[in-house]
């Protein structure tokens, strides 16, 4: 039967969207925004046949494309989902709606380039959740990086200059030593497919040094301390959209790496430097989170809120090896990566739906301090009950998704070790003091300034915006079943894998983790 | 031995040059100042026409003409191709430029196709000699083109710089050729190759041959530590020349190393390697750590081009087939970038002002947007950014690197590659971020160049995303 190429489309045809809109130019109608909101929309349709389409009790990957691209180099047009990607592409299509309808009045300077800008970013970022060679992914990894330059470069704030050569430079960084890395498995595996690099069988040194690589390059991308000091600038100087882009699915880009990568392709390495990002998740939850607490700015803040929730996913990610040292607590590794992975899709919406409120402030006052705020909910009633909302959920209040991730995580934590889980917990503490002070501040009390008074209440395109999310926060929080399904056969496909020794025969006394049986009849190892 | 008309056939793409560049000196005479676009419009059409005779005379098997000083083989097809297409680019872009100052006679045409027709030959060389006589053209052409400008100073200055140290390269190269052929007995690369194979290193005078030879080829690339030339030469020498010596001759001075090195010493290619990694590691490093510093763009595209020279060589030093292809690519497309570059930097300069300075580029999004996102593409595709076609260059560089286990190297290479990035982004924040100043006139720009700039632009996204014909021509030539 012939089948449409669901994911070829959902890459290209918002790429094709971005240079129509492109060539649609300014001339003083919205006929570009029109054009970038029905790509966007359409994209987001035809995402949605990835999810119906989609075979929950599979593990493998599902709707493969698979076409030579640089044949002699064995380099291929490979694209697949699982579990892992899928639901992360439909909150990158979902996403991008909002990001095209916020821009809508606010950007006046070359709206048609700013809206193409967000268009060819959302297939790039597709391209990266989808791609199953290393070369295709490196591709989309880095092509990523040229619109948002130009996002934050073009339509940011005042700093914005040093603040996206800043998210450059770093993101950049960390990146080309992965290349590096991947290069050098391909002449251990003779092709560039992911797949075939799970498979590789690798000795500790090399697995190490890989790790290392791709640490560097992912742990910048989430971002995790202490590599994560681009991201307040970046978010702070970007427009409200490209806060939101970064904040909702960017850095989820950094910790998909650890799932597709990091862990199945280097599982001993992992398991022997597991402690390491415990600690720097660990250090991103606590530290970080009384680093928000003394933001003067409300992106800032939100920025930092980022960081310390996306430890919780590092450390949901990373725990699992403790785990499956102990084995009469083995199913808690499958809740460690799932409630990683919830945090990730919850912290998109929440995260998102949060710079789009700093936005919605910015846009009427154009200030983000929070000094300047005070008592908006006496003139913008609507606005103050979204934002008290989005941030209990930030707070993971429960009911919201916020907390079933962190939950999950914290649960895994205990088995795994106690006074782990018990620093991790601090975020309920933190995330409830960082985030509800700044509400505190800014939506009650009394009103503030003459400015505050004046507020306009959320127009209908806003109210749209900010009710969607938090309808799907809510949702997500009350019955979470549909994406743990989606996600459960993928995720302890994955803990199987990781489970096992990867080390070649000779090294099989350096196993740490099980030897898989084919090694252990020929070592004779038990 | 007698003369042989069929020898003629393979080498029809240079006799059209030298007819065209032969035709537009005498024309060039006769031609009233209104009519000198009979010059260009000649130009392009021997270039179009020595492309397609490229094409006619190109493909099977290898032929070895004039006594074995001469050889048509899939390199010699393939960069003929690009030179001439590179070259034709640059003619277009530099006849507005040339017409502003009252610069638009014939001897540029006529220099210009000179050096072309050296680079030709360089690529169809088959003997030290032969390959010596084409450099000598191309590189006696380029010494007037870059005094073209009489009354510029700095004009005179660069060209007197370029004019002593090239001959100083020449020179080595010549020392070392001589060398080779004491101790080998020839001047061919077959039997030079073979005497070699038999000899390996134990002879010292083809050892001290061979490091002149490899001094010869790094002056001729540019490559530190023998580019104290080429900053200086950019900057000084008027942008049209730039564009002429700063892109096809780097095509020309691949083949140069290829033929030499390859061809003919490739038996002690282990003697070589080292001496190239050495040129390639300072290359990388120097290139992209001074042109930091830079201020005016044509000296940072200079010291951007040592650094590209330091990828080229890390291609050449694989000593392997894969290696010689990357690095082919590599030259390739850099040519390509470099003429873009400059194309775009003619394309901004007017009457009484030359865009010199990274601040002429402020604002180009808000002046022309299309041209803006052309020099974007041409400097990611420098940085190295996917999906541009300077990333496929550079991962097949590296890929060659690791191949033969010297990560090390490709590490170097990454770590410099990311220093690279800043200063390429600097553009391009200029182009975008910042506002032009208001008294800068207006774009207006023929529908040729914009043609020409939009294809030159374009191919390195293609290149980019469809690298695989390329690809696979480049290591067809090296089987």
């Amino acid at each position: 039967m012939y089948e449409l190429p669901l994911l070829t489309l959902v890459i290209w045809l918002p790429i094709i969207g971005g240079i129509v809109v492109l060539a649609s130019g300014d001339r003083g109608s919205d006929i570009s925004k029109w054009i970038a909101l029905a790509f966007a929309i359409l994209t987001f349709a035809i995402s949605l046949g990835l999810w119906t389409g989609f075979d929950v009790g599979s593990g493998q990957m599902q709707f493969v494309e698979r076409a030579a691209w640089i044949p002699t180099f064995n380099v291929e047009y490979y694209l697949g989902v699982d579990g892992i990607s899928m639901p992360l592409i439909i909150l990158t299509t979902f996403i991008t709606i909002f990001v095209i309808i916020a821009g809508w009045d606010v950007i006046t300077y070359k709206p048609s380039q700013y809206m193409a800008a967000f268009l060819i970013m959302e297939g790039v970022m597709v391209g990266v959740f989808s791609a199953l060679d290393a070369i295709l992914f490196y591709v989309f990894w880095e092509a990523m990086l040229i619109p948002m330059f130009i996002i934050i470069g073009v339509w940011g704030g005042p700093n914005r200059v040093y603040a996206t050569i800043k998210f450059f430079l770093y993101t950049f960084f960390g990146s080309v030593f992965m290349l590096v890395a991947l290069i050098y498995m391909y002449f251990q595996a003779d092709s560039f497919s992911i797949l075939d690099f799970h498979d590789l069988e690798l000795g500790m040194t090399a697995q190490i040094l890989i790790f290392v690589a791709f640490l560097l390059a992912f742990a910048v991308k989430v971002p995790m301390f202490p590599v994560h000091t681009w991201l307040p600038d970046a978010h702070v100087e970007a427009p409200t959209g490209g806060s939101v882009i970064l904040a909702a699915i960017m850095l989820k880009i950094g910790g998909y790496g650890f799932l597709r990568f990091s862990m199945p392709i280097t599982p001993d390495a992992s398991a022997s430097l597991d402690w390491l990002i415990i600690a720097l998740s660990l250090i991103a939850v606590v530290y970080i989170g009384f680093v928000a607490l003394v933001q003067q700015d409300m992106k800032k803040l939100i920025a930092y809120s980022s960081i310390a929730h996306m430890g919780f996913v590092t450390l949901g990610f990373f725990i699992v090896f403790t785990i499956i040292r102990s084995p009469e607590v083995a199913g808690g590794a499958v809740m460690g990566i799932e409630g990683g992975m919830v945090q990730m899709i919850s912290h998109g919406f929440i995260s998102g739906a949060l710079f789009l409120c700093v936005g919605v402030l910015y846009d009427r006052v154009h200030s983000r301090e929070i000094a300047d705020y005070g008592g908006v909910i006496n003139t913008m009633p609507w606005f103050g009950a979204f934002v008290v909302f989005f941030a209990m959920s930030n707070a993971g209040l429960p009911g919201t998704s916020g907390f079933v991730g962190e939950f999950m995580v914290i649960l895994a934590t205990f088995r795994a070790d106690f006074w782990w889980a018990f620093l991790a917990a601090t975020t309920l503490i933190l995330a409830a003091a960082f985030t509800l002070w700044m509400v505190k501040r800014v939506i009650f009390g009394e009103v503030k300034n003459e400015k505050v008074a004046g507020l306009q209440d959320l127009n209908r395109r806003e109210t749209l915006n900010l009710g969607v999310l938090a309808a799907a926060v809510l949702a997500l929080g009350i019955w979470p079943a549909p994406l743990m399904e989606v996600m459960h056969a993928s995720v302890e496909n994955l803990v199987a894998h990781v489970s096992e020794c990867k080390l070649p025969a000779s090294e099989a006394a350096d196993c740490v983790l099980a030897v898989p049986a084919s090694v252990a009849g020929l070592t004779g190892q038990p | 031995m007698p003369f042989d008309a069929a020898n003629l056939f393979p080498i029809l793409p240079e006799i059209a040059i030298l007819v065209t560049a032969s035709v537009v000196l005498v024309l060039d005479l006769y031609l009233e100042e209104k009519d000198k676009d009979i010059n260009h419009t000649l130009t392009l059409i021997g270039l179009l026409v020595a492309i397609g005779l490229t094409g006619a005379v190109g493909g099977g098997e290898a032929l070895i003409l004039f006594d074995g000083n001469v050889v048509r083989d899939g390199l010699t097809d393939l960069l003929r191709g690009a030179i001439l297409v590179v070259s034709l680019l640059a003619f277009v872009y530099a006849r507005p430029w040339l017409k502003d100052r009252g610069l638009f006679v014939g001897e540029f045409y006529v220099l210009g196709l000179f050096a072309i027709l050296g680079m030709l030959i360089m690529v169809s060389a088959n003997s030290f000699l032969t390959i010596y006589l084409g450099l000598e053209l191309q590189a006696l052409s380029l010494y007037a083109l870059v005094a073209f400008e009489r009354d510029s100073k700095k004009g005179a200055e660069a060209a007197m710089k370029y004019f002593v140290l090239g001959a100083l390269g020449s020179g080595m190269l010549l020392y070392g050729v001589s060398m080779i052929y004491g101790a080998t007995g020839s001047i061919e690369f077959g039997p030079v190759a073979q005497a070699v194979a038999e000899q390996g290193m134990d002879n010292k005078v083809l050892v001290f041959g061979v490091v002149f030879l490899v001094i010869g080829v790094g002056f001729k690339f540019g490559a530190v530590p023998f580019h104290m030339w080429v900053p200086d030469i950019y900057e000084g020498a008027p942008t049209p020349a730039v564009l002429l010596l700063g892109s096809a001759p780097k095509i020309a001075a691949f083949a140069l190393a290829i033929r030499m090195l390859v061809d003919g010493l490739e038996a002690i290619q282990a003697d070589w390697q080292g001496m190239l990694m050495i040129l390639a590691v300072l290359s990388m490093g120097l290139g992209n750590l001074v042109a930091i510093a830079q201020t005016n763009i044509k000296r940072m595209l200079a010291y951007s081009t040592i650094s590209h020279v330091g990828f080229i060589f890390l291609g050449l030093l694989a000593g392997s087939a894969q290696g010689y292809a990357s690095a082919m690519f590599y030259a390739i497309v850099y040519a390509v970038m470099s003429t873009g570059a400059f194309g775009i930097l003619l394309i901004l300069s007017r009457k009484g002002l030359d865009a010199e300075n990274l601040d002429d580029l402020k604002g180009l999004n808000d002046r022309d947007s299309w041209y803006a996102a052309m020099m974007a593409l041409v400097m990611f595709s420098m940085a190295g950014v996917p999906p541009t076609v300077g990333f496929m260059a550079k991962l097949l560089v590296l890929e060659s690197v690791v191949r033969i286990d010297l990560v090390w190297l490709a590490l170097v290479a990454v770590a410099f590659s990311i220093i690279g990035a800043f200063y390429y982004l600097r553009v391009v924040k200029l182009i975008y971020f910042d506002k032009p100043d208001p008294d800068m006139p207006v774009l207006t720009t023929s529908g040729g160049v914009r043609f020409a700039m939009s294809l030159n632009g374009l191919s390195l996204l293609v290149l980019g995303l469809f690298p695989a014909a390329l690809l696979s021509w480049c290591q067809g030539v090296f089987v």
